[in-house]
């Protein structure tokens, strides 16, 4: 885990590294200081001149100076490191789910992706901090002022020897059993905050349904069991302040009692007045550092679960590779199903395809009906190799899809998705996503075939109107229409529309069909519809049913020879009102 | 941070007073308690330098002559002293500490609540207006700076602030002179802390918006990852995350920086501060220069040794109060943003009119019963303090209708219609027309600017909303589906259906095909809003769930618009079934849904346009006609 993570550190390896060294400089100063105060203080006491008293002064003020440059210069560099560590990350998180498959896609939620590319990142932002920080400074201290107290206590510094034990005993007693509860309550906490995500987004059909306090009372008991286990984890935690303020007491009391009476047995030999205070700073520092350690401990466990999470998006291996000698060009539109099966995920039971056998001609008008869950939009998925076939062979232009470049492919292959969705930006930003160096009248060009260009003038601004995200401010049909322009720009060889058109009244609809047939005829077009009407005029028409090719053929071919054909043609044609249809 | 400001917000000083009276409400006993604690706390802290005094001045008087016994006593007494304030500042630490674990907790879990009860009963439109995220925010982000400044930054600082003062009083005891040195450090630091700190808690707020930015652009790319990979637009996503990514780095860094440098700089001015102190005292010891304090003490080097303690402690005050600042300025603005949610107007309820079962008496009267009887009547308190009933038929009528959303914009104009109990009414229109308005006034989401709408002859307004709403079963386009139990999902139409009676609800609903074929049947937990369905799975389960329900009046907007259509028919035959006798209204973008309503309504821009069977409005050659046959464009 921390190797995938180390390799996010790249350019901030500089001030990660620099962080601790200027902190052991500051750290060094942190010690001297009081030991030359300890020494001030006794010259002070045996009447010494000003001069010795501005001598140690003076230097005592270098030092501070010295300790203030390394301590800003460490936490410069220490913001530095962390930031731009963090930045790596969430570039190298991004940069790697751009590169996924739609199989990796399906895998994350959407919101646990933003998740972890913003709460988690910051968790360990601040681990690393705090790591980079305190990692040298508080072993470093500890063992100075360790040092500094045995060298200036003596025997006196063996109370160290008693309280630390006590000390690191009593933080690790309280770490091991609040990590594992802060953990529990943690998921906890995101199971309730998911549960008012829905209550918020679902609030039309509470109200609807009158379950206000229903949802109140559900809310509250997962609301006081997040509070209970909390309060007992962070009940545990608060042992800390007053373990800490235990030891440093008993540290004073020893100092000052056996401390006197040393001071005075010894007269002044073994021990001093100056030293004694300066026992009192040493321990201050050297427990301290303990405490320190102990939240860098907490800090770290509890970003490493968040690491986990930032891991597994940067360890998830793409499922798609381009092949190694890529075909560079898609020879014409014909598309070739041999024995197709598929399944989403390996574990599953059931194919979602299976051995679907097609074969179609480059030009072709091919419109695919189906019922819920029939797998029209699997079978689509796989001409443009959004996913791979789990067996048989996908062929385009006579070659296996997995023969090609990639992006050759999807270039050749436009696919309007069913759940598609506009950027923000304006319109023409929108389109140039079909080809980033259309001109203004390819743009119109592409809009005028997919109807759309009529209620794009009509808007004030027209091609530069913005679009809000998730094209809220365009209706269902417009956005449809936007979306099949924005393909239409590809100038693909073969089209493919996912229900693309399901907003869009039937008679836009049909111009929309007209208007392929007239300008762009030797272009392979897919339609997946609901409405009988949007394919009936195809070449051929594919019926799915359970993930298999039902039946194929013409509309009044299958009007004699497909049961399902017959009865969504009814469904959508009762009542003998053929007078009125188009 | 800067969310949503509002005109005459209150000022920080009233957010803050009103957390700590919040806190003090929440926890009437704990709270002071929990204060006493931390005064006698830090006044404790601060008394080592008393003792260390004495005890030094002791060890003074007979170091020189080695005489242990004849300080002994004096000392051991010191000492012993000492040690019961210890131990009760122990105590108190303790107990405060606990009790802070309690106290934040539990508030924050009231708060949680307070925020959440008040949001179930805002209007809708405050759900219309507000952006999701931003409510979310309030229960994530908002709570979490709080729960960091209650159960550190309030403690620390009044610990700090206590210390502080004491530690004061102490060295004006002692020394004013040394005072006067320690002051001027005191001033420096507090320079320092304004300048640096300021900085700082700039720098973190606009951390805080690069933040929000950087979220939202990751929002829109992982929604619209799929479509990004379609047109190999992974580059330019990229890029523009590059951006946005390197701003937010900019501004973190920045506001590290200064956070973290604050801490070394007051250190060390509290070092030199140090330095500078052992130098007065130096000359003050060697000159022998007057000592002015309260104590009228000679100034000593019993005095000057834990003068020197003190202005460490002193300084480290000062720091952990600056220490603390990040927090208290972020946590304020969560509480104001809580606050602002919390004092949101809650929906407004005037009805007096309710719900009730009944059943039919011998003489054709009603009479009001506990059991369920599929036969409702409206309860109105009469006259003479009975009560009338009339009988639930599902007569809707609407009277010269207008309505906008905001005052300026009338989207309805003038509407009339009526669904006479047991029709199908159907609306079309193109979108933005006005269908799902209507809906949505029917069940008071929102309350019409005038005219009227007469639930079985009563004005909808004297209908109490839960009642009223209880009534209406709505079936949305946009299903929303909660986490839980396929059965779960479907019982949310009514809580105490059996099992069987959820069932039957989703056959009727052509919903029992589908789930039978999960991994687990109804028992296949869903999440993520029904992630693994598809939408027209979804909406099967919703028209489930309001089949469940088993409302006397329906309201279908665009409920099967993601169905195919031939098992919509199926849908169609079941839910018909189900609503005979039953008023039901329908919004339909496919004609074939609409076709075989018994009124069918036209609207357009707000204004019904045609109104009649199918067969009528053909015959009419008007609009619906045009729809129909495809000449016209609905959009």
């Amino acid at each position: 885990m921390l190797k995938v993570l180390a390799k996010s550190i790249r350019e901030y390896k500089k001030p990660s590294l620099l962080a601790p060294v200027l902190v052991s400089g500051e750290v060094v100063m942190e010690c001297i200081i009081p030991f030359l105060i300890a020494n001030l203080v006794n010259q002070i006491k045996a009447g010494c001149s000003m001069d010795v008293i501005l001598k140690y002064g003076l230097i005592l003020v270098v030092m501070a100076a010295l300790s203030l440059t390394f301590g800003a210069l460490a936490g410069s560099a220490c913001a530095t490191a962390s930031c731009g560590f963090a930045r790596n990350l969430r570039k190298d998180m991004f940069y790697k789910i751009q590169d996924y498959s739609f199989e990796n896609i399906d895998k994350f939620s959407v919101s646990s992706l933003v998740t972890r590319l913003t709460t988690d990142v910051t968790n360990v932002q601040n681990a690393y901090m705090m790591l980079v920080r305190t990692a040298i400074r508080c072993p470093l201290m500890l063992i100075f002022a360790f040092c500094m107290a045995f060298y200036m206590g003596g025997r006196l510094a063996f109370i160290f020897l008693l309280v630390i034990p006590i000390l690191v005993f009593g933080l690790v007693m309280v770490i091991s059993r609040a990590m594992p509860l802060f953990r529990k309550v943690f998921k906890k906490y995101d199971a309730l905050n998911n549960s008012v995500q829905e209550n918020i987004k679902g609030m039309r059909v509470v109200k609807s349904y009158v379950r206000e306090d229903y949802e109140k009372k559900k809310f509250s008991v997962a609301a006081e069991d997040v509070q209970a286990d909390f309060t007992k984890a962070e009940r545990i935690l608060a042992f800390n302040a007053p373990l800490m303020l235990f030891c440093i007491y008993t540290v004073m009391v020893f100092v000052m009692s056996y401390g006197s009476y040393t001071v005075i047995t010894s007269r002044g030999l073994d021990l001093d007045v100056g030293q004694m205070s300066a026992m009192i700073t040493y321990s201050f520092q050297i427990l301290m550092s303990l405490m320190m350690l102990s939240m860098v401990f907490v800090m770290i466990t509890m970003a490493t679960e968040s690491a986990q999470r930032i891991v597994e998006v940067l360890s998830e291996e793409s499922s798609l590779h381009n092949p190694e000698h890529p075909i560079m060009e898609v020879r014409d539109g014909s598309i070739d199903f041999d024995n197709v099966s598929f399944k989403y995920s390996k574990t599953a039971s059931r194919m979602s395809l299976s051995n679907v056998n097609l074969h179609i001609r480059s030009g072709e008008v091919i419109g695919v009906i189906g019922g819920t869950g029939s797998s029209k939009s699997t079978l689509i998925q796989l001409i443009s190799r959004l996913y791979d076939a789990t067996e048989g062979t996908v062929k385009v232009g006579g070659v296996d899809v997995r023969a090609y470049d990639l992006e050759v492919l999807r270039n050749q292959v436009a696919v309007v998705l069913q759940k598609n969705v506009l950027f923000s930006g304006t319109i023409k930003e929108n389109l140039r996503w079909g080809n980033p160096d259309a001109t203004d009248a390819e743009m119109e060009e592409a809009c005028r075939l997919a109807q759309a260009d009529e209620f794009i003038r009509q808007f004030p601004a027209g091609y530069d109107t913005y679009i809000e995200q998730g094209g809220s401010n365009v209706s269902g049909g417009q956005k449809q229409r936007l979306c099949i322009a924005r393909a239409l720009l590809k100038k693909p060889k073969i089209l493919i529309l996912d229900d693309s058109t399901s907003a869009v009244d039937t008679r836009t609809d049909a111009l929309i069909r007209q208007a392929f047939r007239q300008f762009i005829p030797e272009t392979t077009k897919l339609i997946i519809a609901q409405r009988i009407a949007s394919v009936q005029d195809a070449d051929r028409i594919i019926v799915m049913d359970g993930g298999a090719v039902s039946a194929i053929g013409t509309h009044e071919e299958l009007l004699h020879s497909s049961e399902i054909y017959r009865e969504v043609y009814t469904s959508q044609n009762k009542a003998g009102d053929d007078d009125v249809q188009e | 941070m800067s969310r949503n400001k509002k005109p005459n917000q209150p000022g920080t000083a009233g957010v803050l007073g009103r957390l700590i009276r919040m806190l003090f409400q929440f926890y009437p006993v704990m709270m002071p308690v929990v204060v006493v604690c931390i005064i006698f706390n830090a006044v404790v802290s601060s008394l080592p330098s008393i003792f260390m005094q004495n005890v030094i001045a002791a060890v003074e008087v007979s170091w020189q002559s080695g005489d242990w016994a004849a300080v002994s006593g004096q000392i051991t007494e010191l000492v012993l002293l000492l040690a019961v304030f210890y131990i009760l500042s122990l105590i108190a630490c303790f107990t405060f500490n606990q009790m802070m674990a309690i106290i934040t907790q539990g508030s924050l879990a009231k708060l949680r609540e307070k925020m959440f009860n008040g949001m179930q009963d805002l209007p809708i439109r405050y759900f219309d207006t507000h952006n999701h995220g931003d409510v979310m925010s309030y229960y994530t982000n908002d709570i979490d700076t709080l729960r960091q400044m209650v159960s550190q930054s309030f403690p620390q600082l009044l610990l700090s602030t206590v210390m502080v003062l004491t530690v004061f009083g102490i060295m004006v005891y002692y020394s004013l002179w040394l005072t006067l040195v320690v002051m001027l450090g005191v001033v420096l630091m507090t320079l320092v802390v304004r300048k640096v700190g300021g900085g700082s808690a700039k720098y973190f707020i606009r951390q805080q918006q690069a933040l929000a930015r950087t979220e939202g652009y990751i929002e829109e790319m992982m929604n619209g990852q799929k479509v990004i990979k379609v047109f190999c637009h992974e580059e330019a996503s990229k890029e523009g995350f590059d951006a946005i990514n390197d701003a937010l780095f900019s501004d973190a860094e920045k506001a590290n920086r200064y956070a973290n440098m604050l801490m070394p700089i007051l250190m060390n001015i509290g070092n030199v501060l140090y330095v500078v102190v052992a130098l007065v005292s130096g000359v003050l010891l060697i000159s022998g220069a007057p000592n002015v304090s309260i104590s009228g003490m000679a100034f000593s080097i019993s005095i000057a040794v834990p003068f020197l303690n003190m202005t460490k402690q002193f300084a480290s005050n000062i720091g952990q109060v600056s220490n603390q600042l990040n927090a208290v300025i972020m946590g304020l603005a969560g509480t104001r943003r809580i606050f602002a949610l919390i004092d949101e107007q809650a929906e407004e309820d005037e009805g007096y009119v309710t719900l009730v079962n009944v059943k039919e008496t011998a003489d054709g009267s009603l009479e009001e019963c506990e059991q369920v009887t599929n036969m409702w009547a409206w309860k109105q308190p009469g006259e003479n303090g009975g009560f009338t009933y009339t009988r639930l038929t599902g007569d809707v009528r609407l009277k010269d209708v207008d309505f906008g959303y905001v005052p300026e914009k009338t989207v309805l104009h003038d509407v009339s219609l009526y669904a006479k109990p047991g029709q199908k009414v159907a609306f079309v229109g193109s979108t933005g027309a006005g269908k799902t308005t209507i809906t949505n006034l029917i069940n008071r989401f929102y309350d019409i600017q005038s005219g009227t709408i007469l639930y079985d002859g009563i004005d909808i307004r004297n209908i109490r909303k839960a009642d009223l709403r209880r009534s209406l079963g709505v079936v949305l386009q946009d299903t929303n589906l909660f986490t839980g139990t396929v059965m779960d999902n479907i019982r949310y139409g009514r809580l105490d259906a059996c099992d069987e009676e959820c069932i039957a609800a989703a056959q009727l609903a052509g919903a029992h095909d589908f789930i039978t074929r999960l991994p687990q049947g109804y028992d296949t937990p869903l999440s993520g809003n029904g992630a693994s369905l598809s939408q027209g799975q979804r909406q099967l389960l919703a028209i489930a769930r309001a089949a469940v329900a088993d409302p006397p009046v329906m309201i279908l907007d665009e409920a099967t618009s993601s169905i195919d259509t031939r098992t919509e028919a199926i849908v169609q035959r079941g839910m018909d079934a189900l609503m005979t006798g039953r008023t039901v209204f329908v919004i339909a973008h496919r004609l074939s849904t609409v076709k075989n309503s018994d009124a069918i309504m036209v609207l357009d821009h707000g204004r019904i346009i045609e109104r009649g069977s199918h067969d009528e409005l053909l015959a009419l050659k008007g609009t619906y006609y045009q729809l129909y046959t495809g000449a016209l464009e609905l959009d």
